[in-house]
């Protein structure tokens, strides 16, 4: 298992193989290493890396008339037409910035919520503990998939249980479908995302939270800190670490929500008002065929997700060093 | 915040002179208050899976009260009995484990053949191989289905179980080979190394040292693959268009499509439901917290 604590010095070449370095054996040039990953590297060059190829090159090209007449010919080269045609459509300009907002609400709530739920988790008792983790754990477990349907029969607008108890709170909301308007479709999108995110953050957050040494605590209760002061000053910075890489895992995750709009989508009726970037790309390239642009919003999401990820790479890749 | 006002009341009791500060009654009643918070909270985050279970046992005409039935007595196993009976259910569900248990072999051997790799060897590229699996790990299948659809397509591996496994088999292995990694860099190579010194060949030392105590690892990789196939959406969606080829999850979405207009059988859709998220349940409590260190990374231990 990794651990930060260890040093990072990476072990000097001739060094004999004393304990803590890592047991790396064979240094010198050998073909062994290459024969044991070439399986993933021509599983993941077929099957991805062909992909990405073929969709930088669609992107900068242009499937016209004279293509569809002659499906010999090789299409136009166009440079960055396409891109220029989807960066000014202002469907597009729409698509993404919805996308972007929904990721960001989603991914700060979640989480908030989760660090909440996790100092909560650390304040209650072991039985009010297990239950709250055990709740979080069934949550985390459902299929998504399975999950949507029961989400979809929830705020069904005939006989969903939200309707009921928003009745009973004596809103007049009988047959209100909360899916045909866009605004509440997404509320219940973003309700729907956190609900099933909360639980991977709290948890992490939680066995971060454990981390921390009581000592720290109880001194800094000693010299009179409040409850407060303890949570904004030595937990907070000492769980940042945590913080950001959750927090970054779920923008990154909340950028490519595809299912739960999908299925939400199919069961609302309708559609491009509510569509974020994967539907986009996906009636883009089922529906209308335009796979220049198609592939241009898709080389865009990828080189969005490469950005955001980046950090967390790097600081992966630091523990590896 | 009440939380506030009773740790500053626990505080100033600490500095009494009696070493064991007692617990005061204001600091009783907000635990209660937490305590209460938390299992409530508990509820709402069940809630969804418990209706669902509830629903599947119901019948049709009960869910179309207009007033919910909350516990599910006097149900029945109807419902569980509809799933099976127009064989749509038991076709995506030999799909379904067809594409999931050929992804779940591929995936592991592949996996811990490169996980050896970057674990026990040092070689050229190695660094530039772990850079690429965390990124590729990352990216999107909303981003390139696309272009793996038109793939699919020129190879004729459309509506196709081994073309949907390739696909799979790319999107989980650079995080079961992360996971191995892991795993394998767990055992130390001395031990294989010592066995050797008492006359083991190299695969002998192997087999029979260090494979036995990956057991562990190789399971919780195993089942994250399972997981990952037998939950997946998007690509099926993509890549499966034939109702015949359909995965599980397809077949879910068949059922809850055009709800809106149409009437929905709720009882057989929850009971689908829950004959699709029972299996996933209990696996994925067996490696939850495998599968979450393998993310946070180090983060979490620091």
């Amino acid at each position: 298992m990794m651990s930060v604590d260890a040093p990072a010095s990476p072990a000097p070449e001739a060094a004999p193989p004393t304990a803590g370095a890592t047991p790396i054996r064979r240094r010198r040039r050998s073909l062994t290493p290459w024969l044991l990953i070439a399986p993933a590297l021509v599983i993941i060059i077929a099957a991805m890396g062909y992909p990405i190829f073929w969709q930088l090159k669609t992107s900068f090209q242009k499937y016209g008339l004279k293509q569809q007449f002659n499906p010999d010919l090789p299409p136009d080269f166009v440079g960055f037409d396409n891109y220029v045609k989807v960066l000014t459509n202002p469907d597009f300009l729409a698509v993404l910035g919805r996308s972007i907002l929904f990721c960001f609400l989603a991914a700060f709530i979640t989480v908030i919520l989760g660090f909440l739920l996790a100092l909560l988790m650390k304040r209650v008792g072991k039985v009010a503990r297990l239950i709250l983790q055990i709740a979080l754990l069934l949550a985390w477990a459902m299929p998504v998939a399975a999950s949507m349907t029961v989400w979809v029969w929830l705020v069904d607008w005939r006989n969903g249980v939200l309707n009921y108890l928003l009745g009973r709170l004596g809103l007049d909301v009988e047959n209100h479908n909360w899916l045909a308007d866009p605004t509440t479709f997404f509320v219940i999108a973003l309700i729907i995302v956190i609900w099933a995110a909360v639980p991977f953050v709290a948890l992490s957050i939680y066995a971060g939270l454990s981390q921390i040494s009581e000592e720290v605590l109880e001194a800094a209760q000693m010299d009179g800190a409040t409850g407060w002061q303890r949570t904004r000053y030595i937990t907070l910075p000492l769980i940042a670490p945590v913080l950001s890489i959750v927090l970054l895992l779920q923008i990154v995750w909340d950028l490519r929500v595809f299912t739960q709009i999908k299925f939400l989508q199919d069961a609302g009726g309708v559609a491009n008002a509510t569509d974020l970037l994967g539907t986009y790309i996906y009636k883009m390239g089922v529906g209308s065929a335009d796979f220049g642009s198609a592939a241009a919003v898709s080389v865009i999401m990828l080189l969005l997700t490469v950005a955001l990820s980046w950090y967390y790479v790097r600081s992966i890749m630091k523990e590896e060093d | 915040m009440s939380a506030t006002t009773s740790a500053r009341r626990s505080s100033a009791g600490s500095a009494s002179p009696v070493r064991k500060p007692k617990v005061s009654t204001g600091r009783r009643v907000s635990g209660w208050l937490w305590t209460l918070l938390a299992v409530a909270i508990a509820l709402c985050w069940i809630f969804p899976v418990y209706w669902m279970v509830n629903s599947s046992f119901l019948s049709t005409l009960t869910l179309q009260r207009s007033t919910p039935t909350w516990l599910p007595f006097g149900g029945s196993l109807e419902n569980f009995r509809n799933v099976f009976a127009d064989g749509s259910f038991v076709k995506a569900l030999s799909i379904s484990l067809g594409v999931t248990l050929l992804t779940v072999a591929v995936a592991i051997v592949v996996a811990f053949l490169g996980a050896l790799a970057i674990s026990r060897f040092r070689f050229k590229g190695r660094r530039s191989f772990i850079l690429a699996m965390l990124l590729i790990q990352m990216l999107p299948a909303e981003g390139m289905f696309i272009a793996q659809f038109k793939m699919m397509a020129s190879w004729g591996l459309v509506n196709n179980i081994l073309g949907l496994t390739l696909l799979y088999a790319a999107a989980v292995i650079p995080f079961t080979l992360w996971m191995l990694r892991g795993f394998v860099a767990g055992v130390p190579a001395e031990l294989e190394e010592a066995a050797m010194v008492d006359g083991l060949s190299r695969t002998q030392a192997f087999l029979r040292i260090t494979f036995p105590l990956l057991a562990p690892g190789l399971v919780a990789s195993a089942v994250y693959a399972f997981l990952q196939a037998w939950n997946e959406f998007t690509i099926a969606l993509v890549v499966m268009q034939d109702n015949d080829m359909r995965t599980l999850p397809l077949w879910l979405r068949g059922l809850v499509q055009a709800s809106a207009t149409r009437e929905t059988d709720w009882g057989l859709v929850m009971a689908g439901s829950t004959m699709v998220a029972v299996p996933v349940i209990i696996f994925f409590m067996i490696v939850q917290s495998k599968m979450s260190s393998g993310l946070v990374g180090g983060a979490v231990k620091g």
